[in-house]
């Protein structure tokens, strides 16, 4: 499980990393949106990846039989702020569109 | 402070907060009416601001905590204020003070919620000053980027566009190191109240401190960034230059944020104990080379907007060398630096619009934004409504010549004995002052060296623009945009004047940062209200 998680968070950070480097505005926010989702499972598996359990502290029930609360709070907060800045550059991105004419992340098009 | 007064610690999140939800609420169209508000939210900031700066420094090493929905410290979110943070949050009310006013002559008309998105950056600025929470930071922090981002593309145009969209993915980029910081070091340690964690940092063990450490230079990165520190600063130049008045103003208390959290976070988890000294060293050189390139940047920019730019450049990296020495006396010296240099590159940003008004490049750019939103029609109306002042070019030489003495940090205002503060601790003359080094003396000799790569830039754009400005046309200039200038001028002499007493505060604060038990026992032992003091010491 936290192979495959792990492995999940890598392939997606090195796809986001590439995307943002390069010099399209929409590579760029794809970038960000995939580098976005590797946080979110990163955050999720700091708290220690378990299946099936609650995350409420009970009489009685030891500890490891718990998932921790806190990064679940985390990711939540993390996804929708994600949400609202990936919305906003799409904005400006169309902005920029309209002003350049291109979508070139500089505003302009080389080798063309 | 009890009773009500401790309320007011909330005060400066929830005013603008207000005052934003309440301006959405108003039409476009009633500019008077939205002024107002948000011109009477700003004074009531500064008032608090003023009632907390002065609690603070009535009583000795007072912390106030204020625990949020009244829940102990480590499980609850708290808000502590100490002398830190009671300054930055003066700081912060001034220059939004200033800089709204300013923007009342023409830049708040020139898009769409220009008052809402300032006072929700103040808002996030005030929290993020505030706030002893590290995830509660983030949401400050986002708070005040989502904000700025408006802000840095208000009055829109092509370059705005440009170097908005090179700001908002750098940020979000810093926004994604800063979680995979937290998530770091709440995974290593379980906690995200800093005091908690600073209390916590000797009991984690060895081999999982190299993974809190990876966890903290991931989130000194994201702060950086912020700052500006080289290679992370490229962006700075041009986003602030292609910002409006106004915003530029404003965005020159961004960059310090980020070194407020460094020297926030830097003192209380690395101040002793097993991980003393972290990131010192690379705070040092990364600071001196953000200065030299700030140097080469100064003398190679021909543009004023790019000279303040380089200029904030110059500040950041300055601050973050000067807090890689890691020394008591010097640090003092570099936070009347930072107050001193705030004001001042806030009314140099100010002061480029007003002169670059009467020149061609500044006119044209602002036709443009003008004819941009429809409002071609009413520049000659406003043209009217300027007052002519008499030697208009005069008073704004004066002011021009007052922010390059200020910036190189010559005699007789506070940039002087900011530097001079600095410069007398590093070289061992200063109460705990380190010995003289020849690395001390080459930073020392850095320091020098930028004021007068300031001096010279500063002093060749002054002639070209005063003295042989070939146009000849002297720039209209209301008096509500010449007086928060002025305002923030004056400040700056005030300073000099009152040298002695913020020197004075500057140590003690320094001391009490050096000193993290108290804020650590503040925080943890903060007593939860209608219980019997049982609640919060755990």
């Amino acid at each position: 499980m936290e192979v495959i998680l792990s492995i999940a968070i890598g392939i997606m950070t090195t796809c986001g990393v590439w995307l943002i480097l390069r010099p399209r505005t929409f590579q760029v926010i794809i970038g960000l949106s995939l580098l976005s989702y590797a946080v979110n499972l990163f955050i999720f598996g700091v708290g220690g990846v378990k299946s099936n359990l609650p995350p409420i502290l009970e009489q009685g029930v030891p500890a490891r039989m718990l998932t921790d609360p806190v990064p679940q709070a985390l990711v939540l907060t993390a996804i929708v702020i994600g949400f609202a800045t990936t919305a906003l550059f799409l904005v400006v991105l169309l902005a920029s569109r309209g002003l350049t004419g291109n979508d070139h992340v500089d505003g302009r098009n080389e080798g063309k | 402070m009890t009773g009500w007064t401790q309320h007011l610690i909330i005060a400066p999140i929830l005013i603008p907060l207000a005052a934003a939800a309440l301006l959405l609420f108003f039409d476009e169209r009633r500019r008077v009416a939205k002024a107002m508000i948000s011109l009477a939210a700003t004074v009531l900031m500064g008032f608090v601001a003023i009632v907390l700066f002065r609690a603070e420094t009535g009583l000795d090493g007072f912390q106030g905590v204020y625990l949020l929905g009244n829940w102990a410290a480590p499980f609850g979110i708290v808000l502590v204020l100490d002398g830190l943070s009671a300054l930055m949050l003066l700081l912060a009310a001034l220059l939004g003070l200033a800089t709204l006013v300013f923007s009342l002559a023409r830049w708040h008309a020139i898009g769409a919620h220009f008052h809402s998105m300032f006072q929700l950056l103040l808002m996030g600025v005030n929290g993020a000053f505030l706030t002893g929470d590290l995830f509660n930071l983030f949401v400050f922090f986002e708070v005040m980027l989502a904000a700025s981002y408006g802000l840095m593309l208000h009055g829109s145009g092509p370059m705005r566009v440009k170097a908005g969209m090179h700001y908002i993915a750098i940020n979000l980029v810093a926004a994604l190191l800063f979680l995979i910081g937290v998530s770091l070091i709440y995974g290593t340690s379980g906690t995200l109240n800093m005091a908690d964690l600073a209390a916590r940092i000797p009991e984690i063990e060895p081999d999982r401190r190299l993974l809190l450490q990876a966890g903290a230079g991931v989130l000194g990165i994201a702060f950086l960034i912020k700052a500006g520190m080289w290679p992370l600063c490229f962006w700075l130049p041009s986003a602030y230059s292609a910002a409006a008045a106004p915003v530029a103003g404003l965005f020159a208390i961004l960059s310090k944020l980020g070194i407020y959290v460094i020297l926030r976070l830097t003192m209380l988890l690395f101040g002793d104990g097993p991980l003393a000294g972290f990131g010192s060293g690379f705070l040092l050189y990364g600071g001196t080379a953000t200065l030299v390139f700030g140097i080469i940047g100064v003398l190679s920019s021909q543009a004023l907007g790019r000279l303040a730019g380089y200029s904030v450049l110059v500040s950041s990296g300055t601050m973050l060398m000067v807090l890689g020495i890691n020394d008591g006396a010097v640090s003092s010296g570099a936070l009347l630096y930072m107050v001193s240099s705030t004001l001042t590159l806030a009314a140099f940003f100010m002061l480029i619009e007003l002169v670059e008004r009467g020149q061609d490049a500044g006119a044209a750019v602002l036709a443009v934004t003008m004819e941009a939103y429809g409002e071609g029609e009413e520049s000659e109306l406003e043209q009217a409504e300027g007052v002519a002042m008499p030697g208009t070019m005069a008073l704004l030489g004066i002011c021009f010549a007052a922010c390059a003495i200020l910036v190189a940090g010559l005699p007789p205002l506070s940039g002087f004995i900011a530097k001079f503060a600095m410069l007398s601790a590093m070289m061992g003359t200063g109460t705990i002052g380190i010995p003289p080094t020849a690395a001390v003396w080459t930073l020392a000799a850095l320091v020098i060296l930028s004021g007068v790569a300031s001096l010279i830039a500063m002093s060749r754009v002054g002639i070209y623009t005063f003295w042989t400005s070939l146009e000849g046309v002297v720039p209209r200039v209301l008096v509500i945009e010449i007086v928060p200038v002025l305002f923030l001028l004056a400040l700056t002499l005030v300073l000099t004047i009152q040298a002695g007493p913020a020197m004075q505060y500057m140590e003690t604060t320094i001391r009490a940062l050096s000193n993290p038990e108290v804020y650590i026992d503040a925080v943890r032992q903060a007593v939860v209200i209608g219980s019997s003091g049982q609640g919060g010491a755990h």
